[in-house]
């Protein structure tokens, strides 16, 4: 598949088996990050010279065999089998070999050049494990390389066993397992079909991609299998089911078998595991200590990411802020200078502005996953996610929302399977996230001063509701799609639990910079295109007549006798109620003119629907499109300024836009709503396809409205308002 | 007698008998070295009452209770 066809060598491992660090350790940290093809799967590789030649070193993600039952699992397999594929260097953990010399054993007997990494070398002394590297590469007719990747230990063996293994005259390795007669019979029956549908291959292989086909075919999603072979492999799957044999069983405990005999050869008898490991699960999984342990830590990811990270975002807007002042100086007044000013340098400071909570999450991210923590975290908290549906892993992204969706998004990276991904994903924007809050604060304070409910203060309690509600509905929201859009068994839990391991601060740093420049490339220019869109969009067409008139005002005010500060102040407001009167003009504030009637039902006017439309940018530009509408010029949520002007809006009928009846039901739509290109974007990034932003943006809009709609009449039916 | 691994005290050792989860999974925890003969013990339930996890080929594994009640065990050395 891949277009250039410059040799490959695979990484692969298990999970957690240090096969990241050993990447970076080969590749010096000079990554390049894109996509497999037609899965939304990081392919990370990284050119490599290796004595004369230069390969690609391309690291597949972490797997525990070549068993594909889903296209991402499937994705090994396909650059396996690809024909400039040289080598793999299939990493395993030296601790854990019992388990995985399983995926080494799949890739030798595919009959590909292997090359095992055995890592964590380190750590074996600790247990008292003892391995006779000579003899294990002998049974595995493949080198077998003790390396510490964390220390860079071992490499150059590594590296000079994978140049042998790369010279067209190495002989293709020799281990048989010894798989039972009757086996051997089914592998047979099976392979002219497999040697139909690829006739490139050489015959050897066509056995061990028959078996492959036996083990992986049936109830699954696998793309471009031929029918002939399925239907032969599903006829000789319930010919041996119907003997009472169970064809998964024995090819899997056939190689168990195999690689039990081998370890018992070459292994020693190990001490017990270190005690100190278990003395920290003890603690951190206990039902008192363990919870409040995982409540101080989630607590500080949230409180990190919602404070921490306010100064950095603060300093980049006042940045876009100050580029936005020097362009404005530059440039001309005119379009131009208004492209540029509102158009691109919002749009990239749009963009970055996720970059200190995007860092931050994904450092934390990668601490709690390198350390062994995550796993404890999805351990402690999956009797929870399990009501509605969702994995232990999912705590963390959900969490996250809270703050901002888009790096939580992100971070569901850490979910397996891509279905409970996309549940996560297409749930969790409905956890209220910081940039509602200023939305909140505006509306409590025109709506809700001094008003209390018993002994709180109304806005407090309607600020609470908020929170409540996101979380009952993003719950809610998950069963549902679980349920209907995208239905499946429950997520199941196999997951292992690794031993605690400090991770090295190099490698979360790249990692985290990784997904932050893929973010920035990616998603960002999804962010900016929108900005410029959205900018065109409450910008034009402009009105002639509206600036003569203006321009006439303003020539009169500089002709009046009053004093210089009395006229500065009144050319302001000429130029805040212009730009309102503009606004008003343009194709968005047309429209929000247009969906008036829609919106009417819920408690807004126009203008409020004007601001929901320059709200897509990003929920909190609400407020200072609001400030435009109502022509007050600059505002933020403690305006008072502007909190009056709402107060005083009045529909065609003289009654008052805000009251606390609308205010909630306007509160409900932002809290609901799907005012985020942002989110758009990366969902679209995430998941692959703009079928699931489209799908999020409709069911949230509908789900706000319909909620609204609710609120709003029923309160009125009840008499408030 | 047929006993699961939700009957098993904790600490104490045992050996798989069977696995009967769907394909899928039964598949995946064979691949995971869960095979009928495999020393297993459950260390530890979460806070919760669900998962579990157990220790099995030297690597620490967690499975809920679900899953667990259908991989059967029976005392070591009983084949
Ligand atoms: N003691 C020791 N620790 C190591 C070694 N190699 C990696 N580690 C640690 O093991 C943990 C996991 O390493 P990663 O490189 O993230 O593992 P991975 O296989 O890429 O894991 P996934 O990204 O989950 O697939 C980290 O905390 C590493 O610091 C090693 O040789 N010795």
């Amino acid at each position: 598949m891949s277009s250039a066809a410059a040799p490959q060598v695979l990484i692969a491992g298990n999970p957690n088996c240090g096969k990241s660090t050993l990447f970076n350790a080969l590749s010096g940290g000079s990554a390049h990050v894109g996509n497999y093809p037609g899965v939304t799967v990081d392919r990370t590789s990284a050119s490599l010279h290796l004595g004369t030649e230069k390969i690609e070193l391309v690291d597949l993600p972490g797997m525990y065999s070549l068993t594909a039952s889903s296209p991402e699992e499937q994705l090994a397999v396909d650059a396996l089998t690809e024909s400039n594929t040289r080598a793999v260097v299939c990493v395993v953990d030296a601790t854990t070999l019992e388990r995985g010399l399983y995926l080494p054993l799949q890739l030798i007997e595919s009959g590909v050049p292997v090359v095992v990494a055995l890592n964590m070398m380190d750590a074996t002394a600790r247990i008292g494990l003892r391995i006779d590297t000579e003899r294990l590469s002998e049974l595995f007719a493949s080198p077998v390389i003790p390396v510490v990747a964390t220390k860079r230990r071992g490499l150059d063996a590594l590296l000079s066993a994978l140049e042998t293994q790369l010279e067209p005259s190495s002989e293709i390795s020799t281990l048989q397992v010894g798989y039972p007669a009757a086996l051997e019979a089914d592998i047979a029956a099976l392979a002219p079909a497999v040697a139909r549908w690829r006739p490139k291959m050489p015959t050897g292989q066509h056995r061990v991609f028959a078996l492959w086909c036996l083990l992986s075919l049936g109830e699954d999603s696998l793309r471009g299998v031929p029918d002939e072979v399925r239907q032969a492999a599903g006829n000789i799957r319930r010919a041996a089911a119907e003997r009472g044999r169970n064809l998964d069983l024995e090819i899997v405990s056939s190689r168990y078998d195999w690689l039990d005999r081998a370890v018992a050869e070459t292994c020693s008898v190990r001490g017990p595991s270190p005690s100190w490991s278990e003395r920290i699960d003890r603690v951190l999984t206990h039902p008192i200590a363990g919870i409040s342990i995982f409540a101080v830590v989630m607590f500080g990811i949230f409180e990190a990411l919602f404070a921490g990270a306010e100064p950095l975002i603060g300093a980049i807007e006042t940045l876009t802020g100050f580029m936005q002042a020097q362009a404005a100086t530059i440039l001309p007044p005119g379009v131009l200078q208004d492209l540029v000013v509102e158009g691109i340098i919002a749009g990239v400071g749009n963009v970055i502005v996720f970059a200190p909570q995007i860092l931050m999450l994904f450092l934390f991210i990668g601490f709690l996953e390198d350390s062994g923590y995550l796993a404890r975290v999805a351990f402690v908290i999956d009797r929870v996610m399990k009501g509605v549906g969702l994995h232990g892993k999912a705590f963390v992204p959900l969490l996250s929302g809270f703050a901002c969706a888009v790096p939580a998004v992100m971070a569901t990276r850490t979910i397996e399977r891509r279905r409970d991904r996309l549940v996560t994903m297409l749930a969790l924007p409905l956890m209220s996230c910081s940039a509602r809050l200023p939305v909140y604060i505006l509306v409590v304070g025109t709506v809700f001063a001094g008003r209390s409910l018993g002994w709180f203060s109304a806005g407090a309690v309607a600020l609470f509701s908020m929170y409540t509600l996101s979380v009952l509905v993003t719950l809610a929201a998950a069963a549902v799609l679980k349920r209907t859009v995208l239905p499946g068994p429950a997520p199941t839990f196999v997951l292992e639990m690794p031993p605690y391991r400090w991770p090295s601060a190099a490698i979360l740093w790249i990692n985290a910079w990784r997904r932050l420049r893929i973010f920035l490339i990616d998603a960002g220019t999804i962010i900016l295109a929108m900005t410029i869109l959205l900018w065109a969009l409450l910008s034009f067409p402009k009105s002639a007549e509206i600036s003569e008139h203006y321009a006439a005002e303003r020539a009169q005010v500089l002709q009046s006798a009053s004093s210089e500060t009395t006229k500065s102040e009144a050319l302001q407001s000429l130029d805040a109620r212009e730009a309102g009167e503009q606004l008003a003009h343009s194709l968005g504030g047309r429209f929000g003119h247009a969906i008036e009637p829609v919106l009417r039902p819920i408690g807004f006017d126009w203008q409020i629907g004007v601001g929901i439309i320059g709200a897509f940018a990003a929920r909190e530009v609400f407020i200072s499109t609001l400030g435009v509408v109502f022509g007050i010029g600059e505002a933020d949520e403690e305006s008072r300024p502007l909190r009056q002007a709402l107060r005083d809006a009045r529909h065609a009928d003289g009654s008052p836009v805000m009251t606390p009846l609308s205010g909630v039901s306007l509160m409900i739509f932002f809290l609901l709503a799907c005012q985020c290109m942002s989110t758009i974007a990366v969902v679209k990034k995430e998941s692959g396809s703009w079928k699931w932003p489209v799908f999020l943006f409709s069911y949230m809009t509908l789900l706000a409205y319909l909620a609204s709609l609710a609120v709003y009449q029923g309160g009125q039916l009840l008499g408030y308002g | 007698m047929n006993r699961s691994l939700l009957d098993l005290p904790l600490g104490q050792h045992a050996e798989i008998a069977s696995i009967d989860c769907e394909r899928r999974l039964s598949r995946r925890l064979m691949e995971m070295g869960l095979l009928p003969g495999t020393r297993v013990r459950v260390v530890r339930v979460a806070p919760l009452g669900d998962p579990i996890e157990l220790r099995v080929r030297n690597y620490s594994l967690s499975v809920r209770r679900a899953e667990a009640a259908k991989i059967a065990v029976r005392p070591e050395g009983t084949v």
